[in-house]
């Protein structure tokens, strides 16, 4: 049982600095793509410009635009897909160096991590000479330019590292209060893919309350925050009063929630570390569900083969569902397997993995796990979820599969089976225009390896297809997979497509057919009045049947 | 009180079309938790709980497509699917069926767990088909399997769809069995098609239309309330919903474009 006393960090009083990467996404994918400083970047998802770099903002684009308002004000602008793993990936580094000067390291979100100030403050002097020792570190590490804050408490800090100031002890409220109240919609999740749109809209509340900076609304008494406004006003109210957040009753979980899973053999590659980390990931979850707990502070732990033992925090806004355990470790395993070769300084696999929560508040009210979109019910998912995870246990991850509708002519081309728990991606652009596709309905059976068919006129002679888009002849009888010959009723087409002809020596001239043959394949007793539709191929100079329309 | 609730508390004899305008009022995730899953309604007129009730097995025959519209409304209001042993399921179809593909979870080749696999889906999906031809492995025992699986459906309150032929004959313990009798497909030309724009002796042709509608004579029987046989029709058309569709200015666009370049 826990003991419910258990006290808060004293978050209030604690100072911290903050080391802070500016649009780190762009950063980040512009170092994968190769690109240099000077080249406008931008990052963009679902369309939207998540980030970009200081050439673009100098062109007039700014976060949130649209794609395409963005490429009018600046055409050469280099459009780059969001990738959290990327990012987080790439700030490894970042951190390694960080820790070097300032141990306990705690990733908010690639791109920004907080450390306390204690240590490194009394080692070092002051907080100036800490912040310009941890920019010249990071530089000659990571190759990175960074800003540094100190300040009381993680918002203040997070928001004197955007200016590149150190806030002296006790003077969080005064640096606080005349920032614009919009400081207080911090993308914390917003890489997560999750909008925080509640924040977004109490801010937009606010200012048209007539509140217009931080310390407008620190002067309201918090009762009257808490009476008129949501949980989350009265948390924002706790940031502009340069509080912490921390009244959720953050608290630390006795230790037997941690697991740990020996990985046996190590592992050295991301996708079987990766494999490793949901099992523990799930674990962990049901663990704390089980308590009722969620975790807000993780540490991820890993022993190397060589006995190097590797740490690290990250720190969420919001509690960690299912989902966001496993890509937070993912992410990181991900991170330290990538870094350079091997892991850590001497290099090789893996061998324990380890996942502490640090914080954790009671989970009672929270909703587990998005299995499913937005329209079906979270429990139901779930429910689900746990029962193909289940299944995939049983027959590998190559066992359970879910489709994706994607581009393309045949029936069988416009479907990618994915397997579960990846990413449902689609191919081929759906959206795009697929000339020669066939309307709908579609055959319900598309056999995996087609079957072959034979095809002939009155006359017993196969049917063709000939260069000018005809059939030689009307087909008279259809013969499946070797079966009887039966009597075709209707037939439609040939429609021809000319797949790949831009590439000479793997180009396809396909043509298509229905048939519709009286009768049941293989049911000889069947009634006569019934069909059986066909969908045929022909490729390479003969029928192959495509779908069954049964 | 939700629509939920509202559909079970109507009595036996109610009308049909009060059960009815009450599922089809019903929101999404409201699928959930209901007794009876919901189907399409002219799959609704001729079972017994005008559905698939939970807890039951239905036995499918003769017909992918009368697999595919029994799942679809079902999964469109949030109940999860998995399909195990048909690695050949058109799910392009099923998606202009209405079946919501992203809640389909499929098991193409199970092999020899799939008893187990079956029964781990059971207990948190509600709708699970089994092709009969991935019992054939099981041998002679299947009919036992069948009857565990059969029961462990009803225990967990799952939906279990064995689909196609079984290599034991009957499928024990089932509730109900859909068979499709017959099915007319309409739509392509009538009569050979020779091409009218052809010159004259010119030994070629081109068919007209595609396929377009599709009639489907269903037989249902089962046991219990359903003992005495019920038929029925279910028909399929080009816009790949059920029901009739108005066609649509483009359904000949393909046809045009094959004359022409010929």
């Amino acid at each position: 049982m826990l003991t419910r006393a258990t006290v808060d960090r004293a978050d209030d009083a604690t100072r911290v600095i903050v080391v802070w990467c500016p649009a780190w996404p762009v950063m980040a994918a512009g170092m994968t793509a190769g690109l240099t400083s000077d080249v406008p970047v931008a990052v963009v998802a679902a369309n939207r410009v998540v980030a970009c770099s200081a050439p673009a903002w100098t062109d007039g684009v700014r976060g949130g635009m649209r794609q395409r308002e963005a490429q009018e004000r600046c055409p050469e602008l280099v459009l780059l897909p969001t990738d959290p793993g990327r990012d987080a990936r790439l700030f490894e580094p970042v951190v390694a160096a960080v820790e070097e000067l300032a141990p306990g390291a705690d990733v908010i979100h690639p791109g920004l991590v907080a450390v306390p100030a204690q240590g490194p403050i009394s080692y070092f002097g002051d907080a100036q000479t800490v912040a310009e020792r941890l920019i010249d570190r990071v530089a000659a590490r990571a190759r990175v330019e960074c800003q540094v804050g100190a300040a009381d408490g993680l918002f203040a800090a997070m928001l004197a590292a955007h200016r590149g100031l150190v806030v002296p002890p006790g003077g969080s409220p005064e640096f606080l209060a005349p920032l614009s109240i919009a400081e207080l919609d911090q993308p914390m999740e917003k890489w997560d893919g999750r909008a925080r749109s509640e924040r977004a809209d109490l801010v937009d509340l606010l200012h048209r309350l007539g509140m217009r900076t931080l310390g407008a609304f620190a002067a309201i008494p918090a009762r009257d925050v808490a009476s008129r406004f949501g949980t989350d006003a009265v948390i924002a109210h706790r940031l502009a009063r340069g509080l912490s957040a921390g009244q959720l009753a953050r608290r630390r979980p006795p230790p037997d929630l941690a697991v740990a899973e020996v990985l046996d053999p190590p592992a050295d590659r991301i996708d079987n570390a990766a494999f490793a980390a949901k099992g523990v990931a799930e674990l962990l979850h049901s663990r704390l569900s089980a308590h009722g707990l969620a975790c807000v502070r993780l540490a991820i732990q890993a022993e190397t083969e060589q006995g190097e033992l590797l740490s690290r925090v990250w720190r969420c806004a919001e509690p960690l569902a299912l989902a966001g355990i496993v890509d937070r470790v993912r992410w990181q395993l991900d991170g330290w397997l990538r870094a350079g070769g091997g892991v850590g300084r001497s290099g090789g696999g893996l061998r324990m993995l380890r996942l502490v929560p640090e914080e954790v508040i009671d989970g009672p009210a929270l909703q587990l796990g998005l299995w499913a979109g937005a329209d079906g019910s979270p429990a139901e998912a779930e429910r689900a979820g746990r029962a193909l995870l289940r299944v995939q246990g049983l027959l590998g991850p190559e066992g359970l599969f879910t489709a994706v509708l994607g581009g393309g002519r045949g029936p069988g081309e416009q479907v990618r089976w994915v397997p579960w728990g990846d990413k449902p991606v689609p191919e081929v652009d759906p959206e795009a225009p697929w000339p020669g596709r066939l309307p709908a309905p579609s055959p319900a059976t598309v056999p995996r390896k087609p079957l072959p068919a034979v095809v002939v006129d009155e006359t017993g002679a196969e049917v063709g297809v000939t260069g000018r888009r005809r059939l030689t002849a009307s087909p008279h009888r259809i013969s499946v997979d070797g079966g009887p010959a039966r009597p075709v009723r209707a037939w439609a087409g040939p429609w021809l497509t000319v797949e790949r002809w831009w590439t000479d020596g793997d180009r396809h001239r396909l043509a298509r057919l229905q048939v519709l043959a009286r009768g049941r394949h293989g049911d000889e007793a069947s009634d006569e009045a019934s069909d059986e539709a066909f969908l045929l191929l022909r490729e390479g100079g003969q029928w192959l049947v495509e779908g069954i329309y049964d | 009180m939700s629509v939920a609730s509202v559909t079970s508390l109507i009595p036996r004899g109610a009308p049909p079309g009060a059960v009815r305008s009450a599922s089809e009022l019903s929101t999404p995730s409201q699928a959930v938790g209901q007794r009876v899953l919901p189907v399409h309604a002219e799959l609704a007129n001729l079972l017994p709980h005008r559905g698939l009730r939970r807890g039951s097995t239905v036995v499918v025959r003769g017909s992918t497509t009368v697999l595919l519209a029994l799942l679809a409304l079902a999964t469109s209001r949030g109940s999860w699917a998995a399909v195990v042993g048909m690695p050949d399921l058109g799910l392009l179809a099923a998606s202009e069926l209405g079946v919501a593909v992203h809640r389909l979870a499929l098991v193409p080749d199970p092999g020899a767990q799939l008893g187990s696999v079956v029964a781990a889906l059971l207990d948190g999906v509600d709708l699970v088909v089994v092709a009969g031809a991935g019992l054939a492995r099981a041998g002679p025992s299947g009919a036992g399997l069948a009857r565990r699986l059969s029961a462990r459906a009803r225990h967990r309150g799952a939906v279990l769809i064995p689909f196609g032929q079984f290599p034991f004959g009957q499928w024990p313990g089932a509730d109900l069995e859909l068979s499709c009798t017959r099915t007319r497909w309409s739509g392509l030309g009538v009569g050979f098609g020779t091409d009218p724009g052809a010159e004259a002796g010119a030994e070629s042709a081109v068919g007209h239309g595609h396929l377009a509608e599709c009639e489907l004579a269903l037989s249902v029987r089962g046991r219990g309330v359903a003992a005495r046989p019920t038929y029925g029709g279910l028909s399929l058309s080009g816009g790949g919903g059920l029901g009739p569709v108005p066609p649509t200015p483009e359904e000949n666009s393909d046809l045009d474009l094959g004359v022409k370049a010929g």
